[in-house]
């Protein structure tokens, strides 16, 4: 699904990605953990395109991404931050997007899951964080993409939200989707992840299932192993 | 391409700044000709308001859009679209609904006054298209100011010192070359140091159109030599069409290398 090799990324001085090679297979949900700063999302938007690599390759169902941008349209995005054109509503934003994109969307089960429906003609501007971050989810979910890349996706949902976007995502693997997370919050990478994939200054420090990750760290609590590998390196 | 221009289009379109140009530009037209009571004085002032005014506005309104709409364009980045018809479809938004606000803020009350009727029709009509070019030119250089600076507070600086540069500064120091060379023949160098701002090359286009080079001295006489002609016409409006198409190459250019 999606094969790195060799990825450097500098930001100035800053050596943010340093020779990262990694290899997602097919199907699954994998989360992407670090400490602050260690390059996860530099690592979401170099596959999407965003950020251009100084060296190596980033390969996307066999396509190389570099100066392409076909392929996004196998890739559903949820940025970490939520960051909407103000001046549009939710209906409007969400009319655009399909316009955009011109594929077959499921919008409205969405609407309705979330509730979303007394906000449609409200403008982004007046919608609290929650509720942005509904809209966000929204936008992600309503088109049917292989690849899905969630970047901290859990920020500001309310306890009802969260088991709702665990149950979507769920229903997506079960489709059969690579689905990519980066989480701060343990218990739902826990609960939702197959493979964890740790980033430690640049480079891939651990990629396994979580059971491997304990028995690395000889910790029984995955809480505790991830917060293992953080204090060897300090 | 055209579907960003269209959305940022639309959304200029609704946003207040793109009245209060069109507005300003309505009541500019009215005021002169009312107070002149001819269509050929009210020109020659629009020109003096133009030249300098065109240029700030499309400095700071693409700017100002540029670092306004970055949400937008991180929006649009994750989408299947390719990275400059994104930036592209932004910049011909922004040029596009100055230039609308612009033509139609002066054009309608001119119109109403006569203007079809009128011979001042051709200097008008070369007045909207320098004012037009100024327009595609300026947003152009803004939006790669602000694509190169991240820092808002330095984007501006550098927008506002470079409208400065070419509005007053550049004028200065051709005045002060001028004096100080005085003695050493100065056509061939005023000529194409006016082809390098186009603050100037508009400002000469329309004064010679207008037929007023007689305040222009000796170095007028070249410059209606030149100017006056096809030929003339020609190279400053290629000019004029090069120093639209070189910040936009520049723009497309830089927005594939950019990291967001």
């Amino acid at each position: 699904m999606i094969d790195i090799q060799n990825l450097h990324k500098k930001f100035g001085n800053n050596q943010v990605l340093a020779g990262l090679d990694l290899d997602i297979s097919e199907g699954g949900i994998f989360a992407i953990l670090g400490p602050n700063g260690s390059g996860k999302t530099t690592l979401i938007k170099s596959i999407l395109g965003m950020v251009v690599p100084n060296k190596g390759n980033i390969l996307v169902q066999g396509q190389n991404v570099k100066n392409h941008w076909e392929y996004r349209q196998q890739i559903n995005y949820l940025p970490q931050i939520a960051n909407f054109p103000g001046n549009l509503s939710v209906k409007e934003l969400i009319r655009m997007i399909k316009d955009l994109r011109q594929k077959p969307s499921e919008e409205n089960t969405l609407l309705d899951l979330f509730g979303l429906r007394t906000f449609l003609d409200k403008k982004l501007v007046t919608l609290s964080g929650g509720t942005k971050q509904k809209v966000n989810i929204v936008l992600t979910f309503m088109f049917d993409s292989p690849l899905l890349i969630l970047d901290e996706p859990t920020t500001g949902l309310d306890p009802a939200s969260l088991i709702r976007l665990k149950t979507l995502i769920n229903e997506e693997k079960k489709k059969g989707k690579t689905i990519l997370i980066t989480s701060h919050i343990m218990q739902f990478v826990e609960e939702m992840a197959d493979e964890i994939v740790y980033l430690l200054e640049g480079k891939i420090y651990f990629k396994g299932n979580i059971e491997q990750l304990k028995s690395k760290t000889q910790q029984t609590d995955f809480e505790r192993a991830i917060a293992a590998i953080s204090e060897e390196n300090v | 391409m055209f579907k960003i221009l269209k959305y940022g289009f639309y959304d200029l379109m609704r946003s207040r700044w793109s009245y209060v140009y069109f507005f300003f530009y309505l009541a500019l037209g009215f005021v002169l000709l009312f107070l002149n009571n001819d269509l050929s004085k009210a020109v020659i002032t629009l020109m003096n308001v133009i030249i300098v005014l065109v240029p700030l506005i499309g400095t700071i309104f693409g700017v100002m859009y540029f670092y306004n709409s970055k949400e937008f364009t991180e929006l649009l980045l994750a989408q299947p679209l390719k990275r400059t018809s994104i930036f592209l479809g932004q910049y011909l938004g922004v040029a596009g609904s100055l230039t609308l606000s612009f033509i139609l803020g002066l054009g309608i009350p001119f119109v109403i006054y006569g203007l079809f009727e009128s011979e001042a029709i051709y200097n008008f009509s070369l007045l909207l298209m320098t004012g037009a070019f100024l327009t595609l030119i300026f947003t152009a250089l803004a939006f790669n100011i602000a694509l190169n600076n991240e820092n808002k507070i330095k984007g501006f600086g550098y927008a506002v010192l470079l409208w400065l540069f070419l509005a007053v500064i550049y004028d200065g120091l051709f005045l002060l070359s001028l004096v100080v060379f005085e003695e050493y023949p100065l056509d061939r160098f005023s000529l194409i140091a006016t082809m390098f701002n186009p603050i100037d090359l508009s400002r000469i286009l329309i004064l010679l159109k207008l037929d007023i080079s007689a305040l222009l001295g000796y170095t007028g006489a070249v410059f209606k030599k030149f100017f006056g002609t096809n030929f003339g016409f020609l190279v400053s409006f290629s000019v004029l069409v090069l120093w639209s198409l070189i910040p936009i190459g520049l723009l497309a250019r830089k927005a594939r290398k950019k990291d967001f």
